[in-house]
């Protein structure tokens, strides 16, 4: 309405909305990172406490294999969790890995044309579907398989890295995805110039290229991995020890955490202990985090 | 001009309905630098690349006529793409090199058409740099990377690749318009080279280059060629007004 009473007003008023608009942004930010921080202090207080107040050795803790908090001598040995949470999330990007690459390929470099329609939105399916579903599939249909097929209950760290893998596929083959469809064309098409055939391009000239870029999907996979509770809490039999097999009861950290937080005492050391096993898992998170921030940084020469 | 052994005839592409390119007859001469000109839109680029069948992994493109080399019709059903594309080598716009080593960039192609022999290897790439002229620049460090090459170098580098399969027809699709004045010079320098053993045809916007160096010119508009000549003729004394006006700037 004031638009002809001069520029100044106008101005002025984009001068405001700069203004607005930048505030607002910086709120959230700060809220963000508060948000962040504070959580990382809360945790960080909490877990620490075990080792500085309750006395527990950090070695005992890391590396005991032991777990008893409410013996008559309780001990704190999270080497059973630790290892569990290791050895599911890495089976997991094992399985999961080549097959989420091999359907990126499919949809951008085999059939583009009806690839990327046709699994795009299966995938953002699976992405959604809630994690106790996973669980519960795996715990009506995988553990009765493998308790077939293989020697004891069929849970365990088997069952619990198959649920996972299904469950971080959407995660690799979306990021192996963006980076194959971002590659400039040119670079393919010299290939094929060059009279090379499809697989060869693939094989010695797109995925060379898009290596870190598919590293840093596998991570984050595995991050993913390693912070899921419920589905693999049911199906890998929660039994506080180091499995012989694949095929024996064991445990992850997460597990542990969901399972033992209602049961025990604020304050008191066994629900300080596990804050320090949510503390390792957030220790363990940020590793992820710097792991792909490196692989992405090699990307960018 | 006298019918040459790659030519075209009566050769349409459409993208879907849409004819890009239409009812062309062309014969590219041995040992010479043939310019393709006109404005953007033309279909000179799709023209090109359906020279080597590259408009192949474009979805929706079909091609009617002939594309003849040796005799042979490269669409005739039964055509191997992988042996044709040995013989017409193609270089883009943009220096796309691999993200691989100097060395590894020119072996690439050699090395999937079965020469596994490392002597030989090494003569190749040294061969084909020396006749990109990149040799004396990049001796040295043949492993390093080929992204740590300046943007010349790289589009040398490709030109290199290009030959390192022995190609008789090399396709050019504006190789020079990314690059500085000096890299630009060098690489028409290496045009010129080049036609000594094989064909050339460019694509380029750059009316002095084209009139620099090419001994044929076509001018194409809308889909179609308008003229086509020695470039000489082409630039001094063209038939057909449309040409006159855009060689001289008044109009594209």
């Amino acid at each position: 309405m004031k638009s002809n009473n001069g520029s100044p007003v106008l101005i002025k008023k984009h001068h405001l909305e700069d203004w607005i608009g930048r505030i607002y942004t910086t709120f959230c930010v700060s809220l963000l990172v508060i948000v962040i921080v504070s959580m990382m202090y809360f945790v960080a207080s909490k877990g620490l406490t075990t080792f500085i107040k309750d006395g527990v050795n950090v070695g005992d803790f890391l590396f005991g294999t032991k777990w008893d908090p409410n013996g008559d001598n309780p001990v704190f040995g999270a080497l059973p969790f630790i290892v569990g949470s290791f050895a599911t999330s890495l089976l997991a990007a094992l399985i999961a890995s080549p097959l989420s690459i091999c359907a990126a390929l499919f949809m951008n470099e085999i059939v583009p044309s009806w690839g990327k329609r046709l699994l795009q939105p299966v995938i953002e399916l699976l992405a959604g579907i809630p994690s106790v579903v996973y669980g519960f599939v795996g715990l009506s249909v995988i553990v009765p398989l493998f308790r077939d097929v293989f020697p004891g209950q069929g849970i365990g760290i088997a069952a619990g890295s198959l649920v996972l893998s299904v469950m971080i596929l959407p995660t690799i083959t979306s990021i192996a995805s963006d980076a194959l469809s971002s590659l400039p064309k040119g670079l393919k098409e010299s290939s094929y110039a060059l009279g090379a055939t499809r697989w060869q391009t693939i094989y010695s000239v797109i995925i060379p290229t898009v290596m870190p870029s598919l590293l840093t999907g596998v991570v984050l996979g595995m991050a993913r991995a390693f912070g899921e509770a419920l589905a693999v809490q049911m199906v890998i039999g929660n039994a506080p020890h180091v499995p012989r097999s694949l095929f024996e009861s064991a445990s992850t950290l997460t597990s542990v955490i969901t399972l033992n937080m209602g049961n025990t005492v604020m304050g008191s050391v066994q629900n300080n202990a596990l804050w320090s096993m949510a503390l390792a898992l957030m220790v363990m998170t940020f590793i992820f985090v710097i792991v792909v921030r490196l692989l992405e940084r090699r990307h960018q020469l | 001009m006298m019918q040459s052994t790659f030519r075209t005839e009566n050769l349409s592409v459409f993208y879907g309905k849409y004819e890009a390119v239409k009812n062309i007859d062309m014969n590219f001469p041995e040992q010479s630098v043939t310019a393709l000109i006109g404005p953007s839109g033309c279909g000179k680029s799709t023209f090109l690349r359906s020279l080597n069948r590259m408009n192949d992994n474009i979805e929706g493109s079909r091609i009617t006529g002939q594309i003849w080399i040796d005799g042979q019709d490269i669409n005739a059903p039964g055509t191997d793409v992988i042996e044709l594309r040995q013989k017409i080598g193609m270089v883009w716009q943009r220096p796309n090199p691999f993200y691989k080593s100097i060395y590894d960039n020119i072996a690439f192609g050699p090395k999937y058409h079965g020469i596994k022999d490392r002597k030989k290897l090494d003569e190749i790439v040294e061969s084909s740099l020396r006749k990109a002229a990149l040799w004396d620049e990049v001796k040295d460090r043949l492993k390093q990377s080929a992204l740590s090459l300046s943007g010349g170098q790289q589009q040398r580098l490709c030109i290199a690749r290009a030959l390192s399969v022995s190609p008789r027809i090399l396709l050019l699709d504006e190789p020079a318009s990314a690059l500085d004045p000096v890299s630009t010079a060098k690489v028409e320098e290496l045009i010129v080279e080049l036609k000594k053993e094989l064909s050339v045809v460019i694509v380029t916007h750059n009316m002095q280059q084209a009139a620099r160096i090419s001994d044929y010119s076509a001018y194409f508009y809308l889909g179609s060629v308008m003229e086509y000549d020695k470039t000489d003729i082409i630039f001094t004394n063209p038939t057909n007004p449309n040409t006159q006006e855009y060689i001289s700037g008044r109009f594209g």
